[in-house]
Order: C-alpha cells, then sequence, then structure tokens
C-alpha cells in the first residue's frame, strides 16, 4: 500500500494528459494543478515541453512551488510577457486555466457575471482569453464542477472562443481554435462529441455520470459507460510532492477529499 | 545644459482633463506610482487610461478621474481583482474598453508605427467586439481573403513610466527580469515621463555596460523624474519587492463608503517624502522581499 491519494493529486495526474504529444510549445498552467499538472507532464511523458519559472524566464526543470529555500531555478531561456504574446500568437502554447464560465461551445469567461457594460461582479477581465483560444491549444480545470460553471446558453462575456459558429464572421479563420481537455472535480471532458460537443471521458472514483449531468447546465455525451480516471502511479506522486513541497494541493478542493481506495495505482 | 529633469508635480500640471494616459509595468509590478500620487493630488479629471492594470487604476478610478478605460485585466496578483477597480466597475463609473491581453500591445505598436490599425484574428467572436463596437474588420487583399480586425491605434497622449536608471538627457535602463510593454507605451505617446529610482548626469559615463537594459531610446523620453521607491507600493526587482501589507491595507478600505478619503488623508496627504516616511522609510522599503511564484 502506498500513501494516501487525494482528489488534487487525482486531478493533478489526469491534467497532466492534457499535454501529451504536444511538442516543443509553452505549457502554461495557470494556478496550482495546472501549473502542477504541466511540471509532471514535462517530467513524465513530454520532456520536450517548454516551461517558465512563472515569471519571465524559460527552465528545463520545472520550478517547485512557493518558498524555495535554497533551491534556484536554472534558466535554459527568456520568457518576457513580450515573447510570450509573441509565442501565443504564433501557436506554440497549451495553456490550462480556470475559467469562472464554461458553455457548451468551449466559450469561456474570467471577465465578470451578469451584464457586459454593468456587471453584477467584476472579475479580472479578459486577460489574454481571446488570444489564447483563438491561436493555440487550450484546457481547462474547474473546482466545483456545477451549473454555475458549466452555463446553460452562453457565458456572461465571451473572452475565449469556442465552437459557437453564430460568434464567428463570415470569412474568419477559426482554424486553429483547439480546445482540448476539461478536468473537474468530477470528471475528465473532451471535445471529441459531435460537432465538438463536450464529452465524458473519465469519471473520478465514486462519481456517477448522471452526477455530472445533473452538475451540468447543458447535455454532455458520453461514448457508454466512460471508465475510471486513473489513479497516480506512485512516479507521479513523488514528483507532485517534490513540485509541490508546501502542500498548496491541499487547499484546491474543498475539504482536500481523498479518492478511491486511498492509494497510488 | 541638456536637462529633461522635472518634478513630479510638474508632469501632473502638464496633463489637462480628458486626456489619454498610458501607465506603464504589469499589474502590481514596476508602476510609475510616484508619478500617478501626484495626478490623484492634482484636479485633473475624465481621463482615458490604457494599463496593464494594477493599483495605479483602482486609484485613479476611487479617485473619480477616469471617464475611460482601457485594459485587459485590473490586478494585484495576490489579490486577484482590484477591488477599487470592481467598485467603480460594478458602479458604472467609467466606459470599459476591455480588450485581449495581446491587443493592447497591438494597438500601442498601432500608434507607435503611425499606422490607424495592425491587423490580428485576436478579438473576433469574442466579447472585444461589444466592449468595442467602434472595432472594424479587414478583409486580407491577399488570395486567403481572411476577415481580421483591423486593432486600432492607440495613441496616448502622455505615458508614465517608472525605471531603474536615468540620466539628465533622458537615457534610461531597467534591471528586472521583464521590460512589459513600456517601450511601446512611450512609442505610443506624444509624450512620455519616466520616474526613476536613480538619478545620473551621464549613463554613459557611469553605467555603459548596462546598456543592454536600455528600454526605449532618449528621443522619446520627455522628462525624467527622480523618485527613489517611486513603484512603491507596488515591485520594482530587484531592487525591491511590491508591499502586500500596504496593498491589503488598501484593497481592505474599498469596502468602506469613505474608504478613498481615508486613504488620501493617510498616504496622499503633504509631499513624497511624507508619503514614503509613513510608509516605512527607507529602511523598510528597501527590505521588502521580491515575490516568489
Amino acid at each position: 500500500m502506498g500513501a494516501p491519494v487525494t482528489l488534487a493529486e487525482l486531478a493533478i495526474a489526469a491534467a497532466s494528459e492534457a499535454w501529451r504529444g504536444d511538442g516543443e510549445v509553452l505549457a502554461s498552467g495557470i494556478g496550482v494543478v495546472p501549473r502542477l499538472a504541466a511540471s509532471l507532464a514535462k517530467l513524465t511523458h513530454s520532456p520536450e515541453l517548454m516551461m517558465t519559472d512563472a515569471e519571465a524566464h524559460l527552465v528545463e526543470e520545472p520550478v517547485p512551488l512557493g518558498p524555495r529555500g535554497t533551491y534556484q531555478p536554472k534558466f535554459s531561456g527568456s520568457m518576457s510577457f513580450a515573447r510570450v504574446f509573441d509565442c501565443v500568437w504564433g501557436g506554440r502554447r497549451h495553456v490550462m486555466i480556470g475559467p469562472i464560465q464554461i458553455d457548451r461551445y468551449g466559450q469561456t469567461n474570467l471577465s465578470g457575471i451578469g451584464d457586459r457594460v454593468r456587471p453584477k461582479v467584476q472579475m479580472l477581465g479578459m486577460r489574454g482569453l481571446p488570444g489564447n483560444s483563438m491561436c493555440h491549444a487550450n484546457s481547462m480545470f474547474v473546482t466545483a464542477h456545477s451549473k454555475r460553471v458549466f452555463v446553460p446558453g452562453e457565458v456572461d462575456i465571451v473572452g475565449g472562443v469556442g465552437y459557437n459558429p453564430a460568434r464567428w464572421p463570415a470569412g474568419a479563420n477559426s482554424s486553429h481554435v483547439d480546445l482540448r481537455l476539461i478536468v473537474s472535480d468530477l470528471c475528465v471532458m473532451d471535445f471529441g462529441g459531435t460537432g465538438h460537443a463536450i464529452r465524458v471521458r473519465s469519471l473520478h472514483p465514486g462519481v456517477t455520470l448522471d452526477a455530472v449531468r445533473q452538475a451540468s447546465g447543458f447535455p454532455l455525451e458520453a461514448a457508454g459507460q466512460p471508465p475510471a480516471t486513473a489513479m497516480p502511479t506512485e512516479e507521479q506522486l513523488a514528483i507532485i510532492h517534490r513540485l509541490d513541497p508546501h502542500d498548496l494541493r491541499a487547499g484546491v478542493f474543498k475539504g482536500n477529499p481523498l479518492v478511491g481506495a486511498g492509494t497510488a495505482a | 545644459m541638456f536637462d529633461k529633469t522635472l518634478t513630479a508635480a510638474a508632469v501632473a500640471a502638464t496633463i489637462e482633463d480628458g486626456m489619454t494616459v498610458g501607465v506603464g509595468g504589469w499589474g502590481p509590478r514596476r508602476k510609475p506610482m510616484a508619478l500617478v500620487r501626484e495626478l490623484l493630488r492634482s484636479p485633473v479629471k475624465d481621463l482615458t487610461v490604457v494599463a496593464y492594470g494594477g493599483p495605479e487604476v483602482g486609484m485613479l478610478c476611487a479617485a473619480g478621474k477616469v471617464r475611460k478605460l482601457t485594459y485587459g485585466f485590473v490586478s494585484l496578483d495576490a489579490i486577484p481583482v482590484e477591488p477599487w477597480f470592481r467598485r467603480a466597475r460594478e458602479a458604472g463609473a467609467f466606459e470599459a474598453r476591455e480588450l485581449d491581453e495581446g491587443l493592447l500591445q497591438w494597438g500601442l505598436r498601432a500608434a507607435a508605427m503611425r499606422v490607424p490599425f495592425l491587423p490580428t484574428p485576436v478579438g473576433l467572436a469574442s466579447d472585444v467586439m461589444s466592449f468595442n463596437p467602434d472595432f472594424r474588420t479587414v478583409r486580407s487583399p491577399y488570395d486567403d481573403a481572411e476577415v481580421l480586425l483591423a486593432m486600432p491605434a492607440l495613441k496616448l497622449d502622455v505615458a508614465l513610466l517608472h525605471v531603474d536608471r536615468a540620466d539628465r538627457r533622458g537615457n534610461v535602463q531597467t534591471l528586472g527580469p521583464d521590460p512589459y510593454f513600456d517601450e511601446l507605451f512611450a512609442r505610443a505617446a506624444a509624450r512620455c515621463y519616466v520616474s526613476c529610482e536613480e538619478l545620473v548626469d551621464r549613463i554613459d559615463a557611469s553605467h555603459a555596460a548596462d546598456a543592454r537594459f536600455n528600454l526605449v531610446e532618449r528621443s522619446y523620453i520627455t522628462g525624467v523624474v527622480p523618485a527613489r521607491f517611486g513603484a512603491h507600493p507596488t515591485s520594482n526587482p530587484p531592487a525591491y519587492g511590491w508591499d502586500m501589507e500596504h496593498l491589503r491595507a488598501y484593497c481592505a478600505l474599498a469596502t468602506q463608503e469613505q474608504g478613498w478619503l481615508t486613504y488620501r488623508a493617510q498616504h496622499l496627504a503633504g509631499s513624497e517624502a511624507d508619503y514614503l516616511a509613513r510608509a516605512g522609510g527607507e529602511s523598510r522599503l528597501a527590505a521588502l522581499p521580491v515575490p516568489v511564484f
């Protein structure tokens, strides 16, 4: 028997799959789980990924989260914001973020809740969502799978664009839109359904397809009964522990629950 | 003598009601706060502000000086949404021109290159188009005939920047790991003022080895204001980090009806020297740790 496995660790391992086979793209994980997932991908199946120190440099060795003690990041190159933007528009990036809303078309919102002109709640703003979603691969991470996140209709403010033909002007090139994986606290989904519909790929231990559908504001496809999300391996867990020495991942999900039998695969 | 130095108050006095002001830096990083504080003390109003927004945007909103805001975000990083910006936005206090971050620099670049627009697909199919109803599209004149957003030039009347080092002629150097988009703010502006941690007579005489940290050539720098700790409470790595204690106290006031008056009385009364003394003085400010991510 290995160490107990938390939902956060399961999500990190599942999310790391988003970058598998991407080649030499900048892997950007925004937030604790996406960042650890990108780092895990680079240290396991996809060493060719590029990564930053979360500031302005490229590193070949993913940087642990939080205070570093004696650890010194070793820079392999420069990645100023200007270069990030060039990298985004040039298409050589795959980012995973946590939008506040996602709709059936994969459109995402970080701007705010309610009316665009007079929002009920102003959030971050568009940030880089229009460019990210237009130019390169995008994945998403959701801490609380619910109809408040997976909204009926469209997101209140469209930052990240998606597969909604009504939004695209005639003659625009939507061919670079590339929405990949969604990892939530309940399941893993992708855009492999009919006409890029969102589809359940795997269910986290103890979660039913019905429960996922009831927590979503639009229909979800599924090819038969989805399998269980793979438990992280001992090797993956060791890497996660090393990259997150202050256990920031324990604060991601309410109550930091354990999953399944609570031990590694 | 060839000397561009002036005071922050003299800079503020050149900024008129209704002008478009671009602010360099990024979120809570290397913002020209000493210059912004003089704007806050001045009677100027109805500004259009263009920024990768941090506390300067929140403060200008709180002081009622913003008529229109062009931004991709307004954030203090560890405090993800700037609460004074949020409060003004939710009150409908200014015209929100929300943009993709990349589009903002694209518009500055168009202004810098003196073209009316630069094309890009970015922004299409998103609410960038509804936040900015005057944006138009163009069709590529080549065989692809692709329809693109014609991102209009973001011309600035004035740009405000903070740098590590400047000389009297306006040669400037930033020593941090990221120059952000300060160069484009300078090039997009009719006039650009910098505050600096350190003023030297001739940078070529004293700091020639740092020439690669030259942000933009001096022909784009209108005036230089000596302002040690002029980025406080934002960070200016490697010299000092942001002052999260100050920023948290400032943010906490956003929930109070008279919160801005309190901040103004506590921090903006008197001179910049008074401000720095109240913020803890040189020993505390120089010791603010550079954040680790």
